[in-house]
């Protein structure tokens, strides 16, 4: 059953719609067929509730979270305009009460968006037939519940939902492990087993004891149980730490057929967002920079220029303490292009120590509209700022690093240093915030517990919600689980064995 | 259609109210959590359930902004409860939701929580009150019961009929024909209604702690009689050594000094009793608070006064004993010699808010 919300565009915007679609064509932009359908307010929230797909499993986060939209909308605290899924054909749901300059605005920025799943690189893997698996992600999970018990099941997503940012966003980009051995590792192997197994050469008898002498081989033997040994100790399992840890769970965790199932289902969907926070910068810069362009060169009218001036503002705004992706992207974006149609760029400019040259410079290149186009393709966010963020643009956009101080609990503006600010943006993006968690031992002190490692990088863990979290791992592992961490400047080891949490931290190094 | 989103939320609901419920005790012994009081409903604040991952905490965290500031300058409080996402500035401290509850959710709640019986009202089932209910609709009546949006659709529906109506020029005339208006029926309801006569002591040594107390458990006194009766009339005395008849808000704020007689509550009981219930037809609750301190020579006639004039007539009464620095807390001790006799007489010591729980469970527990 699909949601009935399907009504043909009104003609306005549908002729809206195709005149923004040719203007995007026009410039380049190259998109999977989109879809725009009206909806109220109450329509949107839900579909903002479920990610923007119109059947979801049953859960009461999305109760939750529709419950603020509403109460967010009707205190006049916030606001959708639009929302856009990536799937193709794309769906673009537009709110009906939105007046006819923003419904312009808001189709131009979602062809900027559809350009931008269609092309960048790190949605390339995401399933553009998303609507249907997620309805059959539905289907499946109240098959579930039809057989085991509402309950049963909720409390059960909720255990996996605590667990679902342990994927590793990577993946399916590279070839982490490879399943064969490689051929050191055979070698050695194939020294420790011997040939024969003895280490004996191939002698005559009467000249044996001469080639092959007794204490030499025993002395042999030794060393190669000790190796043998050695050899046991690095079978460690897993191999290697593992960034996919809820793939490790499924694999390895004693669990039911339909748990497996459900476990599956979460770390699937969480695949499938997980693009999204890695370019949420260039993705909203990418399509502001859009309906920017195609607004101002050809949207816009003479009456409806205020309204969009107060909306794209309103978009654009910058707090001290939140950074806003559609600015950050957008500004960085136009600096790229001025810098390409400028030439500024490469060895020759890099290397200029004349500033009013290099302020100054401009080789009228024009590369700058393919530049940008190139950055969308092959960027995420990280790459984007490692890239391209420049002192100048630092400067410019007044950016700072702030820190929290633990004395007095406030955070403070830390540095307006290039480089920090750039460390510390980089860092604030990678993993989308989120600490990188590792399966180091599935089998810890050879008692099959599980061990897992938080990758410190400065910012140490909630310790609550780790303790919680640790609880609904235990869930699912059924036997002891422990993370590494650091607690208080000191490297910890928090535990929990399915009746009470212990804290081993180590001496401060 | 029942949409997804409706079930989803109403499962949320549920899991949010059984916050509520799993936490009762807290919410009844400290009154001041339950957040706006309406007629109907009552709000409380509950912290937003969340799923718990692991997350960043504050310590180490920070990121980056845009704008003005020196370096060193603060930009913003950390929360001590917050979940620093990494991007610092991004963190949401604990959200509270409020959960909108009918008082009659919050009574069945309470009713849950200490196993309270449901009341039987006293009196016979003949004992009933007429009430006209405007149920229908008739052709004749007086203007004052006109019904508007009736009359207006039926002048329109002849006017379009006969093709009378010009949609440019929309004036609708109704005629006598037109005109509708309310009708009632007069129905008999079983009378169950309830008094609830509060009476407290308000001398020198009973505190704002005290009063606090005497709050709290009234509000849930109130919210249960409430749900057990088509309607509850209240009644606040005040007391030292005289009694008045206050209102609400006056029964929560005075403070007086001076003596201690009760026995002058009981003489307004009985008055106010006489004066608007005649026990035939109300189911009648007096609730005493008081710190037991009394005038000595005053108990025996309190005694005599409760026998003569209250237990024959009421459902229930109940002392409250509030400990408090400055009383005796004798009063209590003369009761207990009377309490074998009268099974309406309910006495419950109440030491501090902790204890308001149990207490309420004391007064109410009996089903009467």
């Amino acid at each position: 059953m699909v949601v009935t919300t399907h009504r043909p565009l009104p003609k306005v915007l549908c002729d809206i719609q195709q005149e923004m679609e040719q203007h995007a064509l026009d410039y380049g932009l190259d998109f999977f067929k989109t879809i725009f359908e009206v909806l109220d307010y109450e329509e949107l929230s839900m579909f903002a509730a479920y990610g923007g797909f119109p059947v979801r499993y049953p859960h009461w986060r999305f109760g939750a979270q529709y419950d603020e939209l509403m109460k967010g909308y009707s205190y006049g605290l916030q606001k959708i305009y639009e929302m856009v899924i990536n799937t193709d054909p794309c769906y673009a749901y537009l709110l009906s009460c939105n007046d006819i300059t923003d419904q312009k605005l808001v189709i131009a920025h979602v062809y900027g968006h559809c350009d931008f799943f269609k092309n960048n690189a790190w949605f390339s893997h995401t399933n553009r037939k998303m609507l249907d698996q997620m309805a059959n992600h539905s289907t499946r999970v109240n098959q579930h519940i039809d057989t085991y018990g509402y309950e049963t099941v909720e409390m059960f997503i909720d255990t996996c939902l605590s667990l679902e940012s342990l994927i590793d966003p990577y993946s399916p980009h590279i070839r982490r492990t490879q399943k064969t051995e490689s051929k050191a590792d055979a070698k050695k192997r194939s020294e420790i087993e011997g040939e024969g197994g003895t280490g004996r050469f191939p002698a005559k008898m009467y000249m044996d004891r001469y080639i092959n002498p007794e204490d030499v081989l025993e002395e042999e033997a030794d060393q190669k149980r000790i190796k043998a040994q050695e050899m046991a100790d690095q079978l460690k399992f897993p191999k290697e730490r593992l960034r996919d840890v809820l793939h490790f769970l499924i694999q390895y965790a004693p669990l039911e057929d339909w748990q497996r199932d459900v476990l599956s289902i979460i770390r699937d969907e969480a695949y499938y967002f997980a693009p999204q926070g890695q370019t949420k910068i260039m993705n909203e810069g990418w399509a502001s920079y859009w309906h920017s362009t195609i607004m101002t060169k050809h949207g816009l009218t003479d009456q409806g220029l205020i309204n969009y001036a107060d909306h794209h503002s309103g978009t654009m705004a910058t707090s001290p303490n939140r950074l806003n992706p559609y600015k950050l992207g957008i500004e960085l974006l136009k600096d790229i292009e001025e810098r390409w149609d400028k030439g500024q760029f490469g060895p020759e400019y890099e290397n200029c120590s004349d500033m009013f040259a290099k302020e100054h410079w401009d080789k009228d290149l024009g590369l700058g509209r393919e530049k940008i186009f190139e950055v969308r393709r092959i960027h995420n966010d990280i790459t984007f700022i490692d890239t391209f963020l420049t002192p100048e643009f630092c400067y410019k956009n007044q950016m700072f690093s702030f820190a929290f101080n633990d004395s007095n609990r406030t955070y403070e503006i830390q540095s307006r240093e290039f480089q920090q600010v750039k460390q510390q943006l980089l860092n604030s993006l990678s993993n989308h915030g989120r600490p990188a968690i590792y399966v180091q031992d599935g089998n810890y002190k050879n008692r099959g517990e599980l061990y897992l490692e938080h990758e410190y990088l400065g910012v140490e863990l909630k310790l609550d919600y780790a303790q919680d979290t640790l609880v609904n791992l235990h869930h699912i592992w059924k036997r002891p689980v422990n993370i590494e961490t650091v607690v208080d400047d000191r490297p910890t080891i928090l535990s929990y064995d399915g009746k009470k949490h212990s804290t081993d931290s180590k001496e401060k190094q | 259609m029942v949409r997804r989103i409706d079930r989803d939320q109403q499962r949320f609901d549920k899991i949010i109210k059984g916050k509520v419920r799993q936490q009762l005790r807290k919410y009844i012994n400290h009154g001041e959590m339950i957040g706006r009081k309406g007629r109907e409903t009552v709000s409380i604040p509950v912290p937003n359930i969340e799923i718990p991952h692991f997350q960043h905490g504050e310590k180490g965290s920070g990121g980056v902004g845009q704008g003005e500031g020196e370096v060193g300058e603060a930009i913003g409080r950390g929360k001590s409860d917050g979940d620093g996402q990494g991007e610092a500035g991004n963190d949401r401290g604990q959200h509270i939701r409020e959960v909108e509850l009918s008082l009659e959710e919050l009574a069945d709640m309470l009713g849950e929580a200490l196993e309270l019986p449901r009341i039987e009202p006293k009196g016979d089932d003949q004992l009933t009150s007429e009430k006209d209910r405007y149920t229908s609709i008739r052709p004749t009546g007086p203007d004052s019961l006109r019904h508007f949006k009736r009359t207006y659709k039926r002048a329109l529906r002849r006017m379009m009929a006969t093709d009378n109506y010009d949609p440019r020029d929309p004036v609708i005339i109704p005629t006598k024909d037109d005109e509708r208006f309310r009708s009632w029926k007069t129905v008999s309801e079983p009378h169950t209604n309830a008094a609830v006569i509060y009476m407290m002591d308000v001398s020198g040594s009973m505190t704002d702690i005290q009063k606090e107390i005497v709050r709290t458990e009234s509000f849930w006194i109130d919210t249960w009689l409430k749900r057990q009766y088509n309607g509850i009339e209240r009644r606040y005395i005040v007391h030292d050594a005289v009694a008045h008849e206050v209102d609400e808000d006056t029964f929560y704020r005075t403070r007086e000094s001076g003596g201690t007689r009760i026995s002058s509550a009981y003489r307004a009981t009985d008055q106010i009793i006489k004066r608007d219930f005649p026990p035939s037809m109300w189911n009648i609750y007096c609730f005493q608070f008081s710190d037991g301190d009394n005038w000595g020579e005053d108990n025996s006639e309190c005694i005599e006064n409760l026998k003569q004039n209250i237990f024959p007539i009421c459902n229930l009464f109940c002392y409250g004993q509030v400990k408090s620095p400055y009383g005796s807390g004798d009063f209590i001790k003369e009761l207990r010699k009377v309490e074998e006799e009268y099974d309406n007489l309910i006495l419950s010591e109440i030491d501090d808010k902790e204890a308001i729980y149990g207490s309420i469970k004391t007064f109410l527990g009996t089903g009467k």
